[in-house]
């Protein structure tokens, strides 16, 4: 009998000794550094979760290995390989070997993170780390790194037990390598419903501990998430380290060939801890091929592991998920889109040439295995493509419902926010015999107001009485989505969407992730409603509001450096000048709005000629942005023999109030000194007028495509009047108006009776005065100064310069 | 095929491009899911508007100056336009960003 020698005693190597055993006359030695035999690693997550017992989940215990005649050195960990000799040792002796198979699996990664080695910071790999969850008890906290398959597992487990568990991920979405956005945005809803905390785009720092035991996770913007246990899930790396040390060659795994022997034809091995044709592994099908393999290898027959394409199908305990083939990556591919949003559910194929090559669902995945199979045959799907993604049921290829959205609705869903009132009030009324939207109108008020709510009032009636309603042609946003601007406004605010992919889903968009029509309309709209929960997405924003900057035709950019009411000094003059001799500026010209343009700036030279105007102390002007250009003053009370009030002063301080905000179209100002209006105000989006009782403030002009002259708005007598009604009329077209419709479009959609009314009612300013200063809190700040710290600032020049290697 | 190495995935933001230099005119290389890139050459043909400053969109990019359309993976101008883009292979290996060396006219490094 020759002497085999297993180091690991693992899900592979457990099924190597069956093999083994059957094949050839083998003296088996098995070491495993765990104090036990095999078990069902797989299964750790129900007996964390209390559904199943460790006794349930044993494969192969020692009486098991002992019955085939194995000699099992269960708890001692093997330290030493010596080739020449052919012996390995362990903690307890040596022995030695004929052939050896190492199966060591892989070691859960522990990022370095201050105080990663304190008492009560584990990893989730063994049943030891299982323990230690199970341990906590309700009322008790834990923090789990990594919203991967496993550190999910270890969440929803803790949470079963009545855990407080909050999940950190560094990634945007959760389960990134299996899921795409649309899913994971859909799982972390779900988890966040059952009560699990869910932080994603998140680094941790730092892990704080007392007396030698965790006791708080620090994140990178300051956050302390308190915990009495912290588990990192963030990966795994293959156990290689003790066949390095014994000279076998290893890549990120032990390499082996073919028949699972590595570069000694002595050792073999098997597992997480292999390299095979550069691939490593992670799941266990594949994994049992080569325990399969390596046996006949030992027992000296013809076998070749062949590492398949894997489909892998998951499911997060409670969550219906299942992804399988490739979505993520490749070339000349066609996506598939399926939502609806009343079920919850999502479905992407992804197809390439005539067949399909991917799949992610969420919420239905009673198709996966049939999609599997798909895939995995390499299936021509030419003749179905079009009710592909119905599933092996469906045959007839109706079209989707446009409806679908606002059927999706809850009862309570606020559809006409001036009135207050609910779906479930319209469609009682519809059903009580109000059939047109007049009636609806009448006998509920809703859509009587600003009249924003309109579509989805229709859409309701339409809805409601079905083919009786003949729905009057209301222009979608773009080809992604039936639904008009002021719906998707509209279902936003009722149904507190707070991010992108909550629009995509809820609102069921036929594109993965939009176009350059809505998806800049939904980013503001978002923003301008919920500045707190909802972060910029600057890929979602036209090249000018991304670059802070005018694109020009020859691809340069213009610089505008603020000019607060048009006031200057000699500094800034000189600080202009400086910078354009320093960076070659073409064209140096005084705009329209009372200030300075550098023309024909290089992309990358603006970070640095921003950072030189800054130190003079100027601010970006947001020439480019949907938000407040100027406010263009006349010299006022200051210098002019007619001034009635401060022109300039409150030029100035409306400016400082108004910069770097946002808004649904730009939003320009004027203040002039009295009614000679030197300033123009009059054709502004919103212009005042000094005079000897105070000011007039107007509002909805425009000089641009069209000319408009301001309506007023209200007459007030003091300065602080005055702010007070320019910000309440600012905040309210931010709330309402379409994406890029300049004030006086959206006024002659709301009336100006509306608008007049909403001011005027003095708990509606207050709030509307004070939701803007929230929002100022948190965007009024200079994107130059941002952006042109060193680490942004590389991202304006090029990825990589390949002339400069060539010309070697 | 052989490959030159650009650089890191998250030098480019998700659904954003960066350009890079070659002796050939510049390139943009784009990333439109967590691991997914494509490279086009990143001059528009309508006015040679600069492709890695407009807005990415599944596997499409709009020109920032008169959006035009591209897809990036045949590089063809959609609707009603036309034109199009030259297109390079790009993927992702190990969090590094990849594109082939053969159509930039010189062997990978
Ligand atoms: C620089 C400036 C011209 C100048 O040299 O004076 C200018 C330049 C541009 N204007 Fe203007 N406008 C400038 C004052 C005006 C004015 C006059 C004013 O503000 O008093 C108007 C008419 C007033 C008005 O807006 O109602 C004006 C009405 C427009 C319009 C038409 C808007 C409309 O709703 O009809 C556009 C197009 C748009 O925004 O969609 C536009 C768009 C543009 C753009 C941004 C076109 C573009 O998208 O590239 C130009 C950028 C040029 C560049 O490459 O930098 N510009 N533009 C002025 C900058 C003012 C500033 O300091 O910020
Ligand atoms: C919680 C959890 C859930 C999972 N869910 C799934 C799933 O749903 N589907 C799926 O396919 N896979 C899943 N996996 C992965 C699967 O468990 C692994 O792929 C599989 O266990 C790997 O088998 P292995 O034999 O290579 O390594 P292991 O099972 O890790 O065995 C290696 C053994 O070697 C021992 N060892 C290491 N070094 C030494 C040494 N020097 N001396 C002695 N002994 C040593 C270790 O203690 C260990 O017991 C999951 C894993 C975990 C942790
Ligand atoms: S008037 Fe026309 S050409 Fe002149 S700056 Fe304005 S947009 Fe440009
Ligand atoms: S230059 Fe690209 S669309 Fe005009």
């Amino acid at each position: 009998m020759k002497d085999l020698v297993i180091i690991g005693a693992g899900m592979a190597a457990g099924r190597l000794v069956e093999h083994a055993s059957e094949q050839g006359d083998w003296n088996i030695t098995l070491f495993n550094a765990e104090p036990r035999g095999t078990y069902d690693r797989i299964m750790l997550s129900p007996v964390l979760a209390g559904d199943k017992t460790y006794e349930q989940i044993v494969t192969h215990d020692a009486a098991f290995y002992e019955d085939k005649g194995v000699t099992c050195r269960f708890g001692e960990r093997v330290t030493a390989i010596d080739r020449a000799a052919k012996t390995v040792t362990g903690d307890n002796g040596t022995v030695s070997y004929d052939k050896l198979v190492i199966a060591t699996g892989s070691e859960p990664f522990m990022i370095p993170l201050p105080g990663h080695d304190l008492e009560g910071v584990i990893a989730y790999r063994d049943l030891e780390d299982t323990e230690r969850m199970m341990g906590l008890g309700a009322g008790q906290k834990a923090v789990v790194i990594g919203g991967g398959l496993l550190g999910l597992e270890a969440a929803a487990g803790m949470h079963a037990r009545g855990v407080d568990v909050t999940v950190v991920h560094l990634m945007g979405h959760l389960m990134e390598r299996q899921l795409d956005e649309a899913a994971g945005y859909l799982l972390r809803k779900e988890l966040i419903e059952r009560g699990i905390k869910v932080l994603c785009s998140s680094n941790s720092k730092e892990i704080l501990g007392e007396n030698g035991r965790v006791k708080a996770l620090v994140l990178d913007n300051g956050t302390e998430l308190p915990c009495d246990l912290l588990c990192m899930a963030v990966g795994i790396r293959p156990s290689v380290a003790l066949a390095k040390e014994a000279g076998l060659a290893c890549g990120r795994g032990i390499h082996v060939d073919d028949q699972m022997i590595t570069s000694d034809a002595d050792v073999l091995s098997i597992g997480e801890c292999v390299e095979h044709d550069g691939a490593v592994f992670g799941l266990v099908a594949p994994l049992y091929e080569q325990a399969k393999v390596a046996a006949k290898t030992l027992a000296g027959q013809e076998a070749g592991f062949v590492n398949k394409e894997t489909a892998t199908k998951l499911k997060v305990t409670g969550c219906d998920l299942f992804s399988a083939g490739d979505f993520a990556e490749g070339e000349d591919r066609d996506d598939i889109v399926y939502r609806d949003p009343a079920r919850g559910v999502y479905k992407r194929l992804v197809l390439q040439g005539d067949r399909l090559i991917g799949a992610v669902m969420y919420g239905d995945t009673a198709d996966g295995g049939w999609f599997h199979g798909l895939i995995k045959d390499k299936t021509d799907v030419t003749e179905m493509r079009d009710t592909l993604i119905f599933g092996p049921a469906f045959q007839g290829g109706a079209a989707l419902d446009p409806m679908a959205a606002v059927a999706a609705l809850p009862a309570d869903a606020e559809i006409c926010g001036c009135n207050g009132v609910c779906k479930g009030q319209i469609v009682e009324a519809i059903q009580g015999g109000a059939t047109d939207l007049g009636a609806v109108q009448a006998t509920t008020k809703a859509s009587s107001s600003c009249g924003t709510c309109t579509g989805l009032v229709e859409q309701l009636l339409a809805h409601t009485l079905g083919d009786d309603f003949q729905m009057p042609t209301a222009k979608p946003v773009c080809g992604c989505t039936d639904l008009t601007h002021e719906d998707v406004r509209r279902l936003i605010k009722s149904q507190e969407l707070k991010s992108q992919q909550a629009v995509w889903q809820e609102l069921g968009w036929k594109t993965p992730n939009g176009c350059h029509v809505c998806r800049p309309a939904v980013n503001y709209y978002l923003l301008a409603d919920w500045p707190v929960e909802y972060q910029d997405d600057p890929q979602s924003r036209f090249v000018n509001e991304r670059k802070h900057a005018n694109i020009q035709k020859d691809g340069t950019f213009s610089v505008v450096p603020r000019m607060w009411g048009g006031i200057t000094t000699p500094n800034e003059l000189r600080a202009i000048a400086d910078a354009a001799d320093k960076y070659k500026v073409p064209t140096v010209k005084v705009t329209g709005g009372q200030r300075i343009d550098l023309l024909g700036v290089r992309g990358e030279d603006l970070p640095s000629i921003w950072s030189d105007l800054n130190e003079a102390g100027m601010v970006s002007g947001h020439a480019y942005a949907k938000g407040l250009r100027t406010v263009k003053t006349c010299v006022g009370t200051d210098h002019c023999r007619f001034g009635t009030q401060d022109s300039t002063g409150l030029g100035i301080k409306l400016e400082r109030k108004l910069w770097a905000s946002w808004t649904s179209h730009k939003v320009k100002l004027a203040v002039s000194g009295c009614p000679r209006n030197c300033a123009e105000a009059t054709c502004k989006d919103l212009g005042i007028i000094c005079v000897d009782s105070g000011y007039e403030i107007g509002v909805g002009g425009a000089a641009g495509m069209d000319l408009k002259e301001i309506q007023p708005l209200t007459k007030v007598t003091t300065e602080d009047e005055a702010m007070e009604q320019v910000v309440a009329f600012v905040q309210l077209y931010r709330e309402n108006a379409k994406y890029l419709d300049r004030p006086y479009k959206w006024i002659a959609k709301v009336g100006m009776d509306w608008v007049r009314e909403r001011i005027a009612d003095d708990a509606e300013r207050a709030r509307l005065v004070a939701a803007f200063e929230l929002s100022q809190s948190i965007y009024q700040t200079d994107p130059w100064a941002e952006l042109s710290q060193e680490q942004k600032a590389r991202k304006f020049g090029p990825m990589a310069d390949l002339t400069l290697e060539a010309a070697e | 095929m052989s490959w030159i190495d650009i650089g890191d995935i998250n030098d480019i933001p998700l659904r954003g491009a960066r350009k890079v230099k070659t002796a050939q005119g510049c390139i943009a290389v784009f990333r439109t899911g967590e691991a997914e890139v494509f490279a086009t050459s990143n001059t528009c043909p309508h006015k040679q508007g600069p492709l890695n400053e407009g807005i990415v969109h599944d596997r499409k990019v709009t020109c920032p100056l008169h959006n035009w359309v591209f897809d990036l993976e045949t590089g063809e101008a959609q609707g009603a336009d036309e034109g199009r883009i030259m297109t390079y292979a790009a993927r992702v290996e190990d969090g590094r960003v990849l594109i082939e060396a053969a159509k930039l006219g010189r062997q990978a490094a």
